[in-house]
This record gives structure tokens, C-alpha cells and sequence, in this order.
């Protein structure tokens, strides 16, 4: 009950955090002022809270789950990559559309794309689009809420009720709060991560008596050896994942947080330090995923391996179902949480267990970026501001984020999880493969609406098509992918166990050069906006 | 500086992200413990931050905080 009770007092931190942003602002009226925290967010606030932004659930729960199974290649898939690609996107495009943002105060990406493309209904559809990748976050973030308070407690705190605490606190905090309350949350959350993974990779390794020992055992071990390398993943595979980044800066909340710093110069830091801040998340999480297959003495960690054993042996005479059912007690997403069960005492494993809780709740900025879209593309853009003023916006805005939070609390309730987590995968490859819309708006004087048209409906249409695909197609077992077309002996469109292949690739490769490639046909044969619109955006041109 | 050399340290590092080389081995175990494939890809963060430093040092976008502040002052010059 300890762990619980630390993980209470880590809860109420963070909505007095919120309150206490509540008091700092001038007075919540003003749209800018709640949703971008007035673009006054200093340089430390600034790196913390976009890196912890972008840190979800997945950072310390999903990575260590992955490298559990799949060994040390998942820091290559999805640490070091990130590591290069997203600051690269803050480079070139967050400050852009920082400078783009303050000059004519926009507080959306829509905004800005229905201003340089001079369209308003095609702004609509892309408001959409992005609003549907993005709910699944909010709904497995309270998910991953109600699972970790429970498995904390031991028990003790029902699901249901662990999810609602969760839901209250973040609604909470990001209603008084709004994007200063949510900046500031997000930076404690983000000291708390980094100092996780330094005290859980002390105590574990001490616990299990040094990682030589332990590593030694791997290398000896026939089942284990090959998770010390990557020669379960094809360097294909490998390569796709370089794309899944770019898909950081297409997320609304991502590029609505670049729009919060106070000068340009606080992304010098941001952009800097973001690879380090990953190495020092991500580095201990996955080592540790990787040497849980070291402990014999959990009895839940030997199940998850027995799972995968039997899957692998005797997957391939089994229904899609009973595959599933596997898949599902071998995954590792709690294994971190079991290590510290096993090796942290009590008040330290609470501690962690706050670390981790901060890592699930990374839900705030998502609804908050819900909200901002909602009452600033919708709301405003249909006349509700200009109707009913800024006041009413902001508490628009804030009505929004209770309907929302409750919304995906009654869903988090009834629907299995493991369906918006298949969401989350298909909404990476979406926001990737819309990542082509930034980069036209802000470095191609030739480009369109009709092309951002092209872009959204060829993003969406991709990510339904991956998601029937696999629906109809089930997850075959470890080995061999199913080939459902090939052409002369090329294998085009196969079903993998983790998911799809074209050509060799993740799905991602080609919706994003699809979309890249259609962004510059449309746009070459359709007409351009005003030069005026032009000269705005290019101005040095 | 010309840009032309940030670009080509930033394709060159996109390519060594592909460590084929360290593909089907663990060894040798940094520190004991560490595979190198592990190693290698928490050395290429280091260098990431490394190239960031370069790109902010040699190719910040400073014409765009101009571009603000001439705004800037034009509105304020303007109200």
C-alpha cells in the first residue's frame, strides 16, 4: 500500500501544479494566455515539457515491454532514431512555425494552413483527420492509468477506479491550468522520468547482483542469446522505423507546444539536448526489458517467457485466436513494474511507481490540444468567438476537456485495450505520412490546397486500409510472413506477425512518399494561392 | 560556413544509423555487459546531439526572429 500511497502524493502534486498555474494566469480569459500559456514559456520549462510531451506511456512501460521481447533492437527502432529525426523537425519546422505563429498569431496548424492555402473547408477535413489519430491517446492513457494504479497497489485499487483518478486529475489540472498548468506538469513528469531510469537501473542491477553475471547467463543461453542482437529484425524493417519519427512534428500537440516558447532562441537548448534526454530515458528502460528474461524467481515473468515459447513452437498449428490470447500473456508491458516488485523496497518502488504514473498520464497535452483545435478551427472559424467573444471560447475550451476526458473514460471502461493500441500504431503512420503537409506549407511557394486535399485524403484512406487489411488478415505466428501479392516472385503486400510489409518496408515508407509524391503532382496542376499569400510566407523569395 | 557540409554530416549520420556491421553479434560486451549493437546506437544519440550543436551554431535560422521583431515593431510603431 505504500507504493500507492507515494503515488497519491505524486497525484495530488501535479493538480496542485495545475491550480496553482490557474492562479498565475491572467485571469483565463484570454485564448492565448490558456491554450499557449501567453508564448511565454522560458528555455528549461520549454525542452521539458515538449520532451515530455512527447514522451508517452510507451517511453518507459512500452519500450522496456518491447525490448523484453524483442531485445536491444528497439532502442535503434525507436530511441535513437527519434533521437535524430525530431530534433531535426524542430530545427526546420517548430521554428518556423514558432516565428509563423508570432507574427500573425496562430494557434493551430490548420490555422496556418488555411491561411497560406487560403482554403477554409480543406482545413476542416485536416482538423478532422488529425482530431481522429489523436483521440486513442487520450483513451490509452487512462487505460494505462487504471492498469498501473491497480498493479501498484496490488489490487487493492480496482481498474475502474485507478482510471478515473487518473482522468480526474489530468482533466483537473489541464481545466485550471490549461497549456501553463500542462508545461509545468509535463517538466516535474519529465525530472521525474530521468531520475527513474538512473535509480531503477541502480537497484535492479544491484538487486540482480550485477549485469555481467546476468548478460553472461543470456550469452550462454540458446533462447536468449539472439535478444543480445538484432537477427530477429530484417534491416528493412529496421530502416522503416527511421520514418516513424516524422511523425512527431505532424502530432497537433507537438507543433502547438512550438508555438509556446518565449523566443526562438529557447529551441537552441530543445534541439541540443533532445538526443541526450532520449539516451537517458530510453537506454536503461531497454536494458532492462532485455535482462528481465534474466529473472528466474518472478513467476510472472516465467509465464510471459512460457507464452512466447509455446508460441513460437506450437504457434503455427494454433486458431488467429488462441495466437492472440498468446501474444497477449507474453507481452512485457509490465515487466519493469515487476522488477521493481522484486528488487526495489517499498517506499523506492512508490517513487518509481510515481515515475511511471508521470509517464502514463501523458494524456494532458493531447486533450489540451484537442480542446485548442476545437474551440480555435472549429468553434472560432465557424463564428462562435466572433459571436460570443474570447471569454466564452476559453470556457468553451474548457467544457470540451471534461466532455472529452469523460468520453474516454466511459470507452476505457468497455472496449479491450488492446484495439487502441492498434490505433496508436496506425495513428504513427498517419501523422508520418502528413508530415509532407509542413514541409510544403512552409518551404514550397508551389504548393496547394488541392495537394494538402491529396495529402489528407490519401493519409486517411492508407491508415483504414492497413487497419482492414490486418483485421481481415490474422497476425501470423513467429517465422515466415503470409504474402497476400506478389509480382514475379516479389513479394508486394505481406501479413507479418508485428504487422504489415510492402515490398519489405512498414507501411509508413510508402504513405509517406505516396504522400510527398501527391502533395507535388496535385499541387503542379492546380492553381496556387494569391502572391500576396505567397510573399507572406516567402518573403526573402 | 556553406551549408553544404552540415548537410552531408547529417545524410552521413541518417546512414550509420543502418549498423549492419553490428547485426548478428553481441560481441564484445562494453563494460562487461553492454552488447556493442547497444553501445554503438547510445554513442549515435551522443552524436546526434553533437551534429544539433553544429546546426545550431553554423546554421541557426536567425532571419526569422528578425522577420518577428520587424513585425513586432511595426505594430507597435503602427498602434
Amino acid at each position: 500500500m505504500i507504493p500507492a500511497i507515494v503515488v497519491f502524493i505524486y497525484l495530488a502534486t501535479v493538480l496542485y501544479i495545475g491550480i496553482f498555474a490557474f492562479r498565475k494566469a491572467s485571469g483565463g480569459k484570454k485564448a492565448e494566455d490558456y491554450f499557449l500559456a501567453s508564448r511565454s514559456l522560458g528555455p528549461f520549462v520549454f525542452l521539458f515539457s515538449l520532451f515530455g510531451t512527447n514522451m508517452t506511456a510507451f517511453a518507459i512501460l512500452g519500450s522496456s515491454g518491447h525490448a523484453f521481447t524483442n531485445g536491444i533492437v528497439t532502442f535503434g527502432l525507436m530511441a535513437s532514431s527519434s533521437g535524430l529525426v525530431i530534433p531535426l523537425t524542430i530545427f526546420f519546422i517548430g521554428t518556423r512555425v514558432w516565428a509563423l505563429g508570432k507574427k500573425y498569431g496562430f494557434m493551430t496548424p490548420v490555422q496556418m494552413f488555411r491561411d497560406r492555402w487560403e482554403c477554409g473547408h480543406i482545413g476542416t477535413v485536416i482538423f478532422v483527420l488529425q482530431a481522429i489519430l489523436l483521440i486513442p491517446y487520450i483513451i490509452i492513457g487512462i487505460m494505462g492509468g487504471g492498469t498501473t494504479l491497480n498493479a501498484i497497489s496490488g489490487g487493492l485499487i480496482p481498474y475502474w477506479f485507478g482510471g478515473a483518478i487518473v482522468a480526474l486529475v489530468v482533466m483537473g489540472y489541464v481545466f485550471f491550468g490549461g497549456m501553463r498548468g500542462t508545461a509545468w506538469v509535463n517538466t516535474f513528469q519529465t525530472i521525474l522520468f530521468l531520475l527513474f531510469g538512473a535509480i531503477a537501473i541502480i537497484v535492479i542491477g544491484t538487486g540482480m547482483g550485477g549485469f555481467r553475471s546476468a548478460a553472461q547467463a543470456m550469452l550462454a543461453s540458446p533462447a536468449f542469446a539472439p535478444l543480445l542482437t538484432r537477427e530477429r529484425i530484417s534491416p528493412l524493417y529496421f530502416f522503416s522505423y527511421t520514418f516513424i519519427p516524422l511523425s512527431a512534428i505532424a502530432f497537433p500537440h507537438i507543433l502547438i507546444f512550438c508555438l509556446t516558447a518565449e523566443k526562438m532562441n529557447h529551441f537552441k537548448k530543445t534541439v541540443i539536448f533532445y538526443p541526450l534526454c532520449i539516451l537517458a530515458i530510453w537506454l536503461p528502460c531497454v536494458f532492462l526489458g532485455v535482462m528481465a528474461n534474466r529473472v528466474t524467481d518472478v513467476p510472472q515473468i516465467r509465464a510471459k517467457q512460457e507464452a512466447r515459447r509455446v508460441l513460437a513452437t506450437q504457434g503455427k498449428a494454433m486458431t488467429p485466436e488462441a495466437r492472440d490470447d498468446l501474444r497477449e500473456k507474453a507481452a512485457g508491458d509490465d515487466v519493469i513494474l515487476l522488477l521493481l516488485q522484486r528488487y526495489a523496497p517499498l517506499w523506492l518502488a512508490g517513487l518509481l511507481g510515481a515515475g511511471i504514473m508521470a509517464a502514463v498520464m501523458a494524456s494532458d497535452s493531447q486533450i489540451l490540444a484537442l480542446s485548442t483545435m476545437f474551440t480555435e478551427d472549429f468553434f472560432a472559424f465557424y463564428g462562435g468567438k466572433r459571436r460570443f467573444g474570447e471569454a466564452v471560447q476559453v470556457q468553451t475550451g474548457r467544457l470540451f476537456i471534461v466532455l472529452i476526458t469523460m468520453v474516454a473514460y466511459a470507452v476505457a471502461l468497455r472496449a479491450p485495450e488492446t484495439i487502441f493500441e492498434l490505433a496508436i500504431q496506425y495513428a504513427f503512420s498517419g501523422f508520418a505520412a502528413l508530415s509532407p503537409l509542413l514541409v510544403a506549407a512552409l518551404f514550397w511557394r508551389g504548393s496547394t490546397k488541392w495537394g494538402a486535399l491529396a495529402v489528407a485524403l490519401w493519409t486517411a484512406m492508407a491508415v483504414v486500409a492497413v487497419a482492414i487489411y490486418q483485421h481481415a488478415v490474422p497476425a501470423p505466428a513467429p517465422g515466415p510472413p503470409i504474402v497476400s501479392w506478389s509480382i514475379s516472385g516479389l513479394d508486394v503486400i505481406s501479413r507479418t506477425p508485428g504487422g504489415t510489409a510492402v515490398f519489405g518496408f512498414m507501411p509508413v515508407v510508402p504513405m509517406v512518399i505516396v504522400s510527398a509524391l501527391l502533395m507535388i503532382v496535385v499541387s503542379m496542376i492546380t492553381s496556387k494561392p494569391q502572391q500576396s499569400t505567397i510573399q507572406k510566407y516567402f518573403p526573402q523569395g | 560556413m556553406s551549408r553544404i557540409p552540415l548537410v552531408v554530416v547529417i545524410v552521413l549520420l541518417y546512414a550509420l544509423h543502418q549498423d549492419f556491421w553490428f547485426w548478428r553479434t553481441p560481441h564484445p560486451l562494453v563494460f562487461g555487459f553492454l552488447p556493442i549493437g547497444l553501445f554503438y546506437q547510445g554513442c549515435y544519440s551522443v552524436a546526434a546531439a553533437l551534429v544539433m550543436w553544429l546546426l545550431v551554431k553554423y546554421a541557426w535560422p536567425a532571419h526569422l526572429e528578425e522577420e518577428v521583431e520587424g513585425s513586432q515593431s511595426q505594430e507597435d510603431t503602427g498602434a
